[in-house]
């Protein structure tokens, strides 16, 4: 009976003190600086993580990758402008494992675009992906990832031409690369060349994020597009009436267009008293440059 | 093959099993269950890669630990408790005890790691939801970490047959983890001179080299192992097991029981 309840006892000091614990953890994370994890690397050579692995490197790398995305998307997400580990994270998880293509094709997306939508290195990002091709060399994905970050990030298009042009070379290359490295050859800034390549990143893809993301630019770039013939309309309407439309559905009746104009969402363009087009939900087209309100921060996006 | 090295090999296993040395079956399906969960919501495109490195990574951690704390008390923990006195005063030769207790402890973890297989298998097709051709690669990645087991099992036999569990769990560990380094050791064998290179070069030889057998992130990557590698490594495996084996019972005959 006596050891009964002792054993009653100590189950209840166990819950007890473990609930305790918890409790002043809990407490005290509050207190400690948030974090402290994410913003240092212990160790910042990659082979002596590789020698440390004891040859257990693939895994090891999995964690780094794990790592690099959760401190890219924590930065993201607070709108940082300081992404200084992201490099170091890339380039240790990419010489501990050189074939994992995802850490070379998401990461220079992650490295190549001005802060807050990444770290502003497109250089690191060509970089990068120099070493995946070195290592992966019949990769043709990363000949396609190449050309874009030099022609979206850096604007090099000879460089971005460059680069498709040696991935079509490869036996079981995508037919757009060649037509690519054609266009960025001739037409290297044009919309028309920004809209192909966000196709064929959405239908070459089979990663959910990376089609959601081209989608979305394609939306944009309709927008845009869009924008800017309805604000051509509009300077046509003020000439000849001396004023603004009163709304949309004026416009377009005054230019005989058939029903409103709508952005690639179904929702009507609006048109302000000054006489601007926009959007009507400026958060549907986070890569937009047209139609946006004064003023709108868009919300964290990707690429 | 002799009854009496079956009968020692089955009783280790049936010891071995009696430790509960398959309750780390538990943590290592535990684990990949929580890392299959996990890393898909956490990551980015390697769930996959994850069940496949951190499954056989964790098959052969768990091993190489088990290997070791088996090994090394399978001579010392007989004498301590008495018992190899009742073993040898039977017709029992020293040598057939030092191989039963060796193939007793490689069985172990055989079992042990076909039911970890199963268990990575199981997790591969919770995250893939189906199978590939290129997953059979895995049973070549798993043939060669139980080849791993054997060099191992056999380090761990070797000192514990002269030395105590604890000092031997230091040197099998040891040796492991130099093994891990030894194309390093080559490395700097062939930057070196003289008598140096010629020490080197022999100590590279000599310990283990388990550079060879760690294939598991080339095949996370569904890239094909030469048949020509495995051929290599099972008679690498084979080869040193028996020498450490041999060394054991060289030691083990001549070892004053008294």
């Amino acid at each position: 009976m006596r050891r009964r309840n002792t054993s009653i006892v100590a189950a209840a000091c166990l819950i007890v003190f473990l609930a305790a614990s918890v409790f002043v953890l809990h407490h005290s994370d509050k207190i400690r600086p948030q974090s402290t994890l994410q913003e240092v690397l212990y160790i910042s050579s990659p082979q002596v993580l590789k020698r440390a692995s004891l040859g257990y490197s693939g895994l090891l790398a999995d964690i780094y990758w794990t790592r690099a995305v959760q401190y890219f998307g924590v930065h993201q997400l607070h709108r940082s402008k300081n992404f200084g580990l992201l490099a170091p994270l890339l380039e240790i998880t990419t010489q501990l494992d050189p074939h994992l293509v995802v850490a070379y094709e998401f990461g220079a997306s992650f490295l190549a675009p001005t802060p807050p939508e990444g770290a502003g290195e497109p250089e690191r990002a060509v970089e990068l992906m120099q070493y995946g091709i070195q290592n992966n060399p019949g990769n043709w994905h990363l000949y396609y990832d190449l050309g874009f970050v030099y022609s979206m990030n850096l604007k090099d298009y000879k460089g971005a031409a460059e680069a498709f042009e040696k991935g079509s070379q490869l036996p079981d290359a995508h037919p757009w690369l060649r037509l690519m490295a054609a266009q960025m050859a001739e037409h290297g800034g044009d919309v028309d060349t920004a809209r192909m390549m966000w196709t064929a990143t959405y239908q070459n893809s089979t990663d959910d994020l990376i089609k959601k993301n081209a989608e979305a630019h394609l939306k944009s770039l309709r927008v845009d597009e869009d924008v800017k013939h309805l604000d051509e309309l509009v300077s046509g309407f003020r000439s000849r009436t001396g004023r603004n439309p009163a709304s949309i559905a004026e416009l377009a009746s005054a230019a005989g267009l058939r029903g409103l104009p709508a952005d690639p969402e179904g929702k009507p363009y609006k048109i302000t008293s000054d006489g601007r087009v926009e959007v009507r939900d400026p958060d549907d087209f986070p890569f937009a440059t047209e139609g946006l309100p004064p003023g709108y921060t868009p919300a964290p996006k990707f690429r | 093959m002799n009854t009496r090295i079956l009968h020692i090999a089955s009783n280790t296993f049936r010891e071995a099993v009696r430790d509960r040395v398959l309750y780390n079956l538990i943590a290592f399906a535990l684990l990949l269950s929580g890392a299959a969960i996990l890393v898909g919501q956490i990551s980015i495109e390697i769930e996959k890669l994850v069940v496949i490195n951190l499954g056989l990574t964790a098959v052969s951690l768990f091993g190489i630990v088990i290997a070791i704390f088996i090994g090394i008390g399978l001579v010392s923990k007989e004498i301590e408790k008495r018992t190899l006195y009742t073993i040898l005063s039977r017709p029992v030769r020293r040598w057939e005890f030092i191989v039963g207790k060796f193939l007793g402890l490689a069985g172990t973890l055989v079992v042990n790691t076909f039911f970890m297989a199963i268990g990575v298998y199981g997790a591969l097709f919770y995250v893939a939801h189906k199978f590939v051709r290129a997953d059979s690669l895995i049973l070549i990645a798993l043939y060669f970490i139980v080849l791993q087991f054997l060099i191992i099992c056999s380090l761990s036999l070797l000192f514990s047959s002269f030395s105590s569990p604890l000092l031997s769990a230091v040197f099998a560990f040891s040796l492991f983890v130099i093994g891990s380094f030894a194309e390093d050791l080559r490395g700097f064998a062939r930057m070196a001179h003289g008598l140096t290179r010629w020490l080197a070069t022999g100590a590279a030889y000599l310990v283990p080299n388990f550079s060879a057998f760690n294939i598991v992130s080339s095949i996370a990557h569904e890239q094909p192992v030469a048949l020509q590698l495995v051929l290599h490594n099972t008679l690498y495996a084979l080869f040193y097991a028996a020498m450490a084996i041999s060394g054991a019972v060289l030691i083990f005959e001549n070892r004053n029981l008294k």
